[in-house]
């Protein structure tokens, strides 16, 4: 036996079934055995590391603005570098950090959670992996060659349009767009089904954790979303490169349906990111406060309504547009909805921590952290839900502020946190909590440096998105504080990242459960084996890592000898029947290949569209090619 | 309250808004308003600002409540092993947490009524009489202003400062030629989006005589930063005479050195964009210099309008403004010296 869960259940065979399970489940040798890993901690984790790469790029382009922006009339960049630059930032920061790697987290941590071996279509999961790795690489290419886009992370036509932005930059950015819808797409498709089907026995909906309801809302979220921008970035392409009159005014097209379907998309988006972020915070506030979250079925209406609410407030991004009165009226009142909904979440966490017996954990810092930062940026978002505020502060570097504490705060607060929680689970080891503690006041107070200067700045006369400014308006102080802040948070970036690398080496062993929390991938040793159980994990109770070892209970007699999971009712997560995964396959790789030549070459040529679908067909046909492997024999086996 | 702590209170108060005041005495700022739109803003704003603010303390110290809650001894829940929670405990937490709720909506539907009846103030000035009407053109990256008037002799153009009578409504026309712009003095009102194909209207006035800044707020391209607009207002009297003066064609020079300018200019490309009324030159590409030498910027208020200023932005457009839509015409330097006296002659 080499890893073992916590507790395993008294049976037979234990050792033989361990065995296979080890034999089954090994990850191929060499880089051939690299790409063709469909696992899903270690595509999670391959999520998680490219995010956080992406992370501190956008970082160091955060700097190079800030530099620029330190004094009046500066020269350290110019307006076109700047532009390019802080336009990548955005579309990095949105596309191929946040919303990756809140998408990683969750491949890695929603299977152990829900106690299961993998994600409901491994192969498409490393599909899905590959293809934002594609946007990655195709995005910075772009930058390296001068290509970077450069109006903007929502790509207003007609600044946008054939006319006004000739050349390559923007066809860079939509696609680089798609690549990230089709990643997003996948890994919902699998999140949702995970969920709903793979959950262990006796997982009923109302024992699902928050992180994972989080997960699941966050998951239909990105369906509903993601056709929007589809539509969106469609039309922007096609109009810049077949000459289509969808949103190009010249043409007869109408930019305001452009900025309609974006918001459509790009306000959900926001919602996409941070959902899960409060999963974070729950299951690190209950971990720490040694109690359930305090009003579970309001907890999770809230984030259900969230979800729903996120479809019906765009137009607070466009108020500046000119409205009829009574539409924006409407929109006012949905967009200070949000406001109840994450309301209750904030109270019912406060009460958690209240009626537990908190532990200051780093990760619980970080919590406090959020509740701090997050709950101004909802502040400073009720003000921007009212018409006449918005039209004075739309577009300026109180909007800035704005959504760097709602994203920030609600996103990358909960994020360290969930690192610090979650680190032991994934490497075996714990963080320093003496360097983490420094690491989160060092992250604080840059970050309130940094952002919290820039409502005054907005309100000012600051608008965003201007390279420089003169020196009479009086912005010049002010932006040296952030300037100076925005370094104090690179410091913090770096602490995290020596904390990592450290802890990898030298950190005390975590052992299963560290932190002594409630949920299933505490079960799992840590790092989890590539089938995360030996023997899955049943939940009898909401917080089943609670329940005395002698009383818990383990679904036996799956077979061992092939990847095998249990699926489940919908509702009441009874066991339905087995189900065999697919293994490792270099197929979602050579796809994704395939896929990417289509897209990046119809950049340049639509022909590209053709030959890729043609490669692509190829690909497929690989992917789905029935095999006389011992898989299929045994799954033919379990029917008859 | 004893007074020392009435005193203290002040005191406190006292020094935060002063801190805060430091943000309004800029020409370009949301809470310096000199006119009944920013000036009902800015009330909402005050409004929205001291309520959340407190609510904001309020969740602060609540959440902070939490940390005394380890040390706190006697019958600690949830007890150590079971993770429970007493009946008692949770049922007064679910009254907390309810009231809390409840409470949210209740000031949420406060500022909603307060957010659309300001809304709704905002769109009175356009009942009020005596309006006067400027169409103003975002174009990359400069601000083109025609005044308009149902009496076609009235109505002359100008570009990047508007000037208005104080006390009098006037109706903002917002139009675009090429991407979007966004009008904004935040001094008088909020933004107005300028979007090809639309036109946006924006009503706005200023109470108090004054030079008001303002930019365009929406991105659009390479000198997004540098597209300035002046909102000059002026008495009623001072705004007569203006406006007077710009009905007139230009003057015609009577020094040798500037008629030697006039040539200059009117030889050279400058006229294929340029208008100067009462001259050949009628170009529409470019901003009108009919009175140029009264206005107080140049390249869209990129730099202050100074003999010095106007002959490096002459020499090399580039050079103030990287990528604007100058072109660069090669004037000789015997003649840079009378083409600058002449456009500062336009006055």
């Amino acid at each position: 036996m080499i890893q073992t869960q916590d507790v395993l259940p008294n049976v037979p065979n234990q050792e033989e079934d361990i065995s296979n399970l080890e034999r089954v489940w090994r990850r191929g040798r060499g880089l051939f055995g690299w790409l063709s890993v469909t696992t899903h901690q270690a595509i999670g984790m391959r999520y998680i590391v490219t995010a956080f790469v992406m992370l501190l790029v956008g970082g160091i382009e955060a700097l190079l603005m800030r530099i620029q922006l330190a004094k009046p009339n500066n020269t350290f960049l110019n307006p076109d570098l700047y532009n390019q630059i802080f336009t990548t930032h955005g579309t990095t920061m949105m596309f191929l950090f946040a919303v990756p790697m809140m998408e990683g987290m969750a491949i890695y941590l929603v299977p152990l959670m829900c106690g299961t071996r993998n994600v409901a279509f491994p192969r498409l999961n490393a599909f899905g992996y590959w293809m934002f790795l594609g946007g990655v690489l195709f995005l910075y290419w772009g930058v390296f060659t001068g290509a970077a886009p450069d109006m903007g992370w929502f790509a207003y036509p007609p600044l946008s349009g054939p006319q006004f932005t000739p050349g390559k930059r923007t066809d860079v950015w939509a696609q680089m767009i798609t690549f990230t819808e089709f990643s997003a797409l996948c890994v919902a498709t699998e999140i949702v089904v995970t969920i709903l089907k793979m959950r262990t026995p006796g997982m009923t909906l109302n024992r699902i954790p928050l992180y994972v309801w989080s997960l699941l809302i966050q998951s239909f979220m990105v369906i509903f979303a993601m056709p929007a921008i589809v539509v969106a970035s469609s039309y922007l392409l096609s109009d810049r490169t077949i000459g289509t009159h969808f949103v190009n005014p010249a043409e007869g097209g109408d930019p305001l349906l452009y900025q309609h379907i974006f918001w459509f998309f790009g306000h959900p988006e926001v919602y996409i990111i941070f959902i899960p972020a409060l999963g974070f915070v729950s299951a690190i506030v209950s971990a720490n406060a040694r109690r359930e979250v305090f009003g579970y079925p309001a907890m999770v209406l809230s984030q259900i309504a969230n979800g729903f609410i996120a479809f019906g407030l765009w137009v607070h991004h466009m108020f500046a547009t000119g409205l009829p009165q009574i539409g924006e009226a409407f929109f006012t009142a949905s967009s200070m909805m949000i406001a109840i909904t994450s309301g209750v979440q904030i109270f019912c966490w406060i009460a958690t921590l209240w009626t537990g017996r908190p532990r200051m954990t780093t990760s619980l810092y970080f919590v406090y952290g959020f509740i701090a930062i997050f709950v101004l940026g909802g502040m400073t978002g009720v003000m921007l839900a009212s018409v006449p505020l918005d039209l004075q502060v739309h577009d300026t570097y109180f909007v800035i502020a704005h959504f760097h504490y709602v994203l920030i705060g609600g996103a990358v607060f909960p994020l360290f946190g969930a690192f610090y929680h979650w680190f032991p689970k994934m490497t075996g080891r714990l963080m320093s909590e003496r360097l983490g503690r420094w690491n989160f006041w060092v992250l604080f107070i840059g970050f309130n440096l940094t952002f919290f200067p820039m409502h005054i700045l907005g309100l000012k006369g600051m608008p965003r998105r201007v390279y420089t400014y003169p020196p009479e308006v009086g912005w010049g102080s002010i932006s040296q504080l952030a300037t100076l802040g925005a370094f104090i948070i690179a410091i913090g970036g770096i602490m995290f990242l020596a904390n990592v690398f450290m802890s990898r080496k030298t950190g005390s062993v975590a052992g299963n459960n560290p932190w002594e929390a409630d949920s299933l991938e505490w079960a799992a040793s840590s790092p989890p084996a590539p089938y995360n159980f030996e023997y899955l994990p049943v939940a009898t109770t909401r917080t089943p890592m609670w329940v005395p070892r002698e009383e818990r209970a383990f679904v036996t007699g799956l077979r061992t000898d092939r990847r095998e999971v249990l699926v489940t009712t919908l509702m009441d997560a009874e066991p339905h029947h087995r189900y065999v995964l697919p293994g490792s396959s270099i197929w979602p790789f050579i796809t994704a290949i395939t896929v990417t030549i289509g897209f990046i070459g119809s950049v340049f040529n639509p022909w590209y569209i053709i030959s890729g679908s043609i490669l692509t067909f190829f690909g497929l046909l690989g992917w789905f090619w029935p095999r006389r492997s011992t898989e299929i024999r045994d799954e033919a086996g379990v029917r008859a | 309250m004893t007074s020392y702590g009435r005193a203290a209170k002040l005191l406190c108060f006292a020094a935060f808004t002063d801190a805060l005041a430091f943000c309004a005495t800029d020409a370009q700022s949301v809470v310096n308003p000199v006119g009944p739109q920013s000036g009902k803003i800015a009330g909402l704003w005050w409004f929205f600002f001291w309520l959340l603010g407190a609510i904001f303390l309020l969740v602060m110290v609540a959440a902070l409540w939490t940390l005394t809650r380890p040390n706190r001894g006697l019958a600690q829940e949830p007890l150590e092993g079971t993770h429970q929670v007493s009946q008692e405990t949770e049922s007064r937490a679910t009254r907390v947490v309810t009231g809390a709720s409840i409470a949210t909506v209740v000031i949420l539907f406060v500022l909603i009524v307060a957010s659309v009846s300001t809304g709704k103030g905002l769109a009175e000035l356009p009942y009020k009489k005596n309006t006067l009407t400027i169409e103003v053109m975002g174009t990359q990256w400069w601000w083109n202003i025609t005044y308009q008037n149902s009496d076609s002799s009235l109505v002359f153009t100008t570009a990047n400062e508007i000037h208005i009578p104080t006390g009098r409504p006037v109706q903002i026309r917002g139009l675009s030629n090429d991407v979007i712009h966004s009008f904004w003095v935040p001094n008088l009102h909020g933004k107005a989006d300028f979007i090809p194909s639309r036109v946006n209207t924006e009503w706005i006035q200023a109470d108090k005589p004054g030079v008001y800044r303002g930019q365009c707020a929406e991105f659009c391209g390479l000198q997004h930063a540098h597209m300035i607009i002046y909102v000059i207002a002026e008495t009623p009297e001072n705004f007569r005479k203006w406006y007077e003066h710009q009905l007139q064609p230009a003057g015609q020079p009577s020094d040798p050195t500037t008629q030697r300018g006039q040539q200059v200019f009117m030889n050279n490309a400058c006229v294929y964009c340029h208008q100067i009324r009462g001259t050949d030159a009628a170009g529409q590409n470019g901003p009108d210099l009919t009175h140029f030498g009264s206005r107080l910027g140049i390249a869209a208020n990129t730099v202050p309008n100074t003999p010095g200023n106007l002959g490096g932005w002459i020499a090399d457009p580039q050079s103030t403004k990287p990528g604007n839509h100058m072109a660069t015409v090669a004037v000789n330097s015997a003649d840079m010296q009378p083409l600058i006296n002449y456009l500062e002659s336009l006055k």
